[in-house]
């Protein structure tokens, strides 16, 4: 952790303090990590943070065996993580992370994967609780988005999954790409839209952030679990999005590979604008006739 | 001339009676080597079309030998890594491998496929400068009649053709065009069984069909038309711009030999070249990248190739109303915009020539073309009707529009719900105004002033009024005089 | 400009000289104008003219033109041979040498050879003679027939005849209607994923969406695709008939679109339904959107109605089976479609 030390700008002195409000706000129960005895908030027949909110999308658990991503973790990452969640989140998802009705959902046990991905991505935090979630440059450094991570793990939730696209197969990756993913981010991970929300591109996303996303299901996105797409699958689905930003555009400039719209206006304004000019040389004016 | 080209033209004489005495057509050439064609770059946009047609034709030869018209299904072990063992139809395979495995393949693919969409563009073009001018007026309506079939084919040879391929947009594309047939009341479940043999995806004898009906069956079509289409012109002779010592009973321009073959053979060489780069450098219809088509299978932002764009945009358009009486649909959704919107442009377009005859009284012959301006109420509606169908033909991008700019589709189809009626009437009106005060003003929207206010007197002479933009224009008679010199036929 | 202007960097300097040399060419040519007089008002002035140029630099650079065509041309039977499957090479190359040719072609037609404006007279298209006598010779024809009624109605019903004749054989080319009723789905079909494996109901969750195809029938065929997924109650309002078609809360569509016939791939979950939207199914071909909560009611888009919905069971195994056949035609409607009443 000595990353941390190095940058974090909070003196040590204040770090501490905050761990001891940290505790004691533990003790009272406001922001206590649930047992895990809790039912899941995605059953509609109970849970705690339902009792409010309509039932919400909670990430897909990676199977027994599968590969996860550590984040790292220690009092002092949890204490700064409550500060700027506090500071930063708090107003929408809650003081004790409980979500408020009609604005922001709960985030107990969404574990670290969709804090990775929502904060990396620039997605949270949002304007408006109503806008859609858009990529943007990140608000946090790599440092505070770990303490936060740190921070709202702590109230459980499953570990985040993770892809290494050297172990996926490209030909999978495309075959499953094509059944589950086309449809709504383009065949060539170009992104589309829905009929109220656009769907991003796939051209910054890192192997991470897809693996996350898919667990998951970002805002509109349906979530997908290991039985759906198992982890090979996801490994090759991430090589196949990786693949996709140099697509085999054996033809010659691959004019962003989305089809017949950039197809035509080359064909109007190359290639029939330059015929008109040729014709335009070849055929004598009205004014050069005297 | 030196003694080697008097040799020379000693030989080409004696060739020349030796095939003048078999097939005695020396009157012939000889009328078609003065055939004069008026000079205007405008009259070439034709010519684009028939010479991208020709390139179809030569390229197309190319690809029917290595396509294969079958919806068998096989497992893919060709060059591309990503398709690897991935079932697909016979058809998709023979182009995947066409694009990828045969030497030069892909290049005459793509340069096929520009050159439809250059040669329908063109024929558009083509089409508007045929309206504007006035060039569909007797006697020249049966030939702007065979012109619109050739459009209404084109489209039609153009979607058949990118749909052999039967690749993940394309399949998506003929799903719609089914659905678009079985739309048509009455008989349009019966009429798609007979195009598919079948429900779709249809069964096997589909592909050979759809095959014949894109190598043979329109592409012969269009060749007989288009060799009615010149024949006419020829009997005719081209339309000409009104200008010095042109007359509406004469014709002048450059003789076919040897100014005017040369440019023309040029132009043929400049589309055969332009449609050859672009084939090797801007890549098209990357087929592979697509994967095969099976029904239960689709991809976000599927478009069709731009001259079907205007009808996936009537699709989206058109709110979700089908004529159901007593609980039996009569007139399903797709058919207002895959079919009756396309059926109505056309009609519109087939009958404007009767339409504006009825309307000015004006039956007579007409060979001199109008500038629009001159027509302003011409000009206004058919470029109101031109934006109507343009802003239809916008609405297909609208998903995209969506994406890039983030307005939204929902906003941006109940708006055009309104505007597809308000812009067109911006259109008329802005352009029958701006008609009006070009006609006044005299002046050309791009170039400098040219030619001369003149006014007939009532003795049939024509009086200067006017030589420069400079000096006062007197108050033009009604109708106005024309104001360019030689337009003395009007009033 | 000429075509040639799209790929300056590749064609190379020598072809930028090219294009400088014809527009200069054609300024000293369009130079001459102002000393030719002004047009007469008059329309009877004869505007025939013959210019022979006589211009030796442009036949020079005709001919640098021809050969550079040449040499693109050897240059594509090269790389066809050393490198076929470079399509951006062939095409430069094939490209190269037509817009050479194009290129000495229109300066030889406008500056080398003998420009010419030639006045031709056009004739009438219509001689009332000649149309008058072809009314003639064709009316003679009939000359000494007595029952010329008899005959032509007799010959135009024997065209019909043979004409429908000729055309009935085309009936043969599409089967009956009776297959767009059918569908692989019936009763205790078990719904599989696209390799056979069958999907158990505790499989599916909330949140996400599953391709099912019918165990043991054609997946290509139009009705095989289903959609499947499972909803909390909360979202799930099905008409009072369709109460025990969602077993679990799972819920089964037809995948293609019944508005023009495209696979439905597009689902919509809200991550937090407060701030977003309700679950939906979007066609990604014209934006029908149905809410599968709702027996498939359309809510946006242009689809003239519901998607249909398969009734599920849960069998003894857990696994996922057909109820029965869809209760309307799936796909796109025409004349004759059965519908749900709704």
């Amino acid at each position: 952790m000595r990353w941390l030390t190095r940058r974090s700008r909070v003196p040590p002195v204040l770090r501490l303090s905050l761990a001891v409000i940290l505790a004691a706000a533990s003790i009272v129960g406001l922001a206590a990590p649930p047992s895990q005895g809790q039912t899941s908030p995605t059953n509609p027949n109970g849970g705690a943070a339902h009792e409010f909110n309509p039932p919400t999308k909670s990430p897909e658990a990676p199977a027994p065996g599968d590969p996860t991503k550590s984040f790292p973790d220690s009092p002092g990452l949890r204490a700064l993580g409550y500060t700027l969640y506090q500071g930063t989140c708090a107003s929408c998802h809650g003081i004790a992370l409980q979500g408020t009705p009609g604005v922001a959902p709960s985030l107990r046990r969404v574990g670290p994967g969709p804090v990775d991905f929502y904060l990396s991505t620039g997605r949270m935090p949002l304007d408006q609780p109503k806008s859609q979630p858009l990529r943007n440059p990140p608000l946090f450094n790599r440092a505070k988005i770990y303490a936060l991570i740190a921070y709202i793990s702590a109230f459980g939730g499953p570990r985040a999954p993770t892809a290494d696209p050297a172990k996926g197969d490209l030909t999978y990756g495309f075959h499953q790409f094509t059944l589950n993913c086309a449809g709504c981010h383009q065949i060539v991970a170009r992104g589309g839209i829905t009929v109220n929300a656009q769907v991003p591109d796939l051209e910054q996303a890192n192997p991470q952030e897809i693996a996350e996303a898919v667990r998951m299901g970002p805002y509109l996105m349906p979530h997908f679990d290991a039985k759906q797409i198992n982890q090979h699958a996801l490994d090759s689905i991430v090589r196949y999005v990786l693949w996709t930003r140099s697509p085999i555009n054996a033809g010659g400039w691959g004019i962003y590979n989305i089809g017949p719209i950039p197809e035509g206006i080359v064909a109007w304004f190359i290639g029939l604008a330059a015929l008109v000019i040729v014709a335009r040389l070849i055929g004598e004016r009205m004014d050069e006739r005297t | 001339m030196n003694l080697i080209d008097r040799y020379a033209q000693r030989r080409f004489l004696r060739a020349s009676r030796a095939a003048e005495q078999r097939v005695g057509l020396a009157g012939g050439i000889k009328w078609a080597l003065r055939y004069v064609f008026p000079d205007h770059w405008s009259f070439l946009l034709g010519e684009i079309a028939l010479y991208s047609f020709i390139v179809l034709v030569g390229t197309g030869i190319f690809l029917t030998l290595y396509y294969i018209p079958s919806d068998s299904l096989v497992i893919y072990h060709g060059s591309y890594p990503l398709l690897q063992g991935e079932q697909m139809s016979e058809a998709y395979r023979s182009v995947l491998n066409l694009s990828l495995s045969v030497p030069a393949g892909l290049l005459f693919r793509q340069v096929h496929h520009w050159a439809a969409n250059v040669f329908i563009a063109s024929i558009v073009l083509h089409l508007v400068r045929i309206f504007f001018t006035g060039a569909y007026r007797k006697p020249r309506d049966f030939n702007y009649f065979i012109g619109l079939t050739m459009l209404m084919l084109a489209i039609l040879e153009g979607f058949a053709g990118y749909s052999l391929a039967d690749d993940l947009l394309s399949g998506m594309g003929l799903a719609i065009a089914y659905s678009v047939a079985m739309s048509i009341p009455f008989v349009g479940a019966q009429l798609a069984s007979l195009v598919w043999g079948g429900p779709f995806p249809g069964n096997s004898t589909f592909w050979p069909r759809l095959e014949i009906v894109h190598v043979l069956l329109i592409p012969a079509a269009l060749a007989v038309l288009i060799t009615l289409h010149l024949a006419m012109i020829m009997r005719q002779h081209h339309s000409q711009f009104p200008g010095p010592g042109r007359r509406e009973r004469n014709v002048v321009g450059t003789p076919m030999w040897p100014a005017y073959a040369l440019r023309s053979i040029g132009l043929l060489l400049a589309v055969a070249g332009v449609l050859f780069l672009l084939g090797g450098l801007v890549q098209i219809n990357p087929i592979w990248q697509w994967g095969p088509f099976h029904p239960y299978l689709s991809e976000n932002g599927a478009q069709p190739d731009w001259y079907i764009g205007w009808l996936i945009g009537a699709l989206r358009l058109m709110p979700n109303w089908e004529l159901v009486i007593a609980g039996r649909t009569v007139i399903p959704n797709p058919f207002w915009g895959g079919a009756a919107f396309p059926l109505f442009v056309f009609t519109v377009m087939f009958f404007w020539p009767a339409l504006e005859r009825r309307v000015t009284g004006d039956i007579r012959r007409h060979d001199l073309l109008e500038r629009p301006r001159d027509r302003p109420m011409r000009t206004a509606v058919g470029a109101a009707f031109l934006s109507w169908v343009v802003i239809v033909f916008a609405v297909g991008s609208t998903d995209r529009i969506f994406y890039r700019l983030g307005v939204s589709y929902t906003t941006q189809i109940h708006v055009w719900r309104a505007g597809i009626w308000v812009l067109p009437l911006v259109v008329f009106f802005v352009t029958l105004s701006a008609c009006r005060s070009l006609q006044r003003s005299g002046s050309h929207p791009l170039r400098a002033w040219q030619g001369n206010v003149v006014r007939r007197s009532a003795d049939g002479r024509l009086e200067v009024l006017s030589d420069s933009p400079d000096r006062v224009v007197p108050p033009a008679t009604e109708p106005p005089v024309g104001t360019v010199p030689g337009r003395e036929f009007e009033s | 400009m000429s075509p040639e202007d799209q790929s300056p960097v590749t064609r190379g300097a020598k072809f930028v000289g090219v294009l400088v040399a014809l527009r200069a060419a054609a300024r000293a040519v369009r130079g001459r104008a102002p000393g030719s007089p002004p047009p007469a008002p008059e329309s009877d002035v004869d505007p025939s003219r013959r210019t022979v140029p006589a211009n030796p630099r442009m036949e020079a650079l005709v001919g640098v033109l021809l050969v550079a065509a040449a040499a693109f041309g050897f240059a594509f039977t090269v790389i066809y041979i050393v490198a076929s499957a470079n399509t951006q090479l062939l095409g430069i190359a094939m490209g190269g040498a037509l817009c050479l040719l194009a290129v000495a072609c229109i300066v030889a037609g406008k500056f080398v050879v003998p420009q010419e404006t030639h006045v031709e007279e056009r004739g009438p298209l219509l001689d009332e003679e000649q149309t008058e006598e072809v009314v003639t010779m064709v009316g003679e024809g009939g000359e000494g027939i007595s029952r010329r009624a008899l005959l032509v109605g007799a010959g135009g019903v024997a065209g019909v005849a043979v004409l429908t004749a000729s055309a009935a054989p085309l009936a043969s080319l599409g089967p009956t209607l009776n297959p767009l009723h059918q569908t692989p789905w019936a009763r205790g079909v078990r719904l599989v994923d696209d390799q056979g494996r069958p999907f158990r109901a505790g499989d599916i969750h909330i949140g996400t969406f599953y391709t099912a195809l019918p165990e043991g029938k054609d997946p290509e065929s139009f009705g095989a695709g289903v959609l499947v997924v499972r909803l909390p109650a909360e979202f799930i309002q099905l008409p009072a008939a369709r109460r025990d078609w969602a077993p679990d809360g799972i819920l089964a569509y037809s995948k293609i679109c019944p508005h023009a016939g495209c696979a439905i791939s597009l689902y919509r979950y809200p991550t937090y339904a407060p701030t977003s939207q309700v679950p939906a199914f979007t066609c990604p071909c014209h934006y029908s959107t149905f809410l599968p909560g709702e027996g498939g009611r359309l809510v946006f888009g242009p689809a003239g109605r519901a998607l249909p919905q398969l009734p599920l069971v849960v069998d003894g195994e857990g696994h996922l089976r057909a109820a029965a056949g869809f209760h309307e035609d799936i796909g796109p409607s025409w004349w004759g479609v059965h519908r749900a009443q709704s």
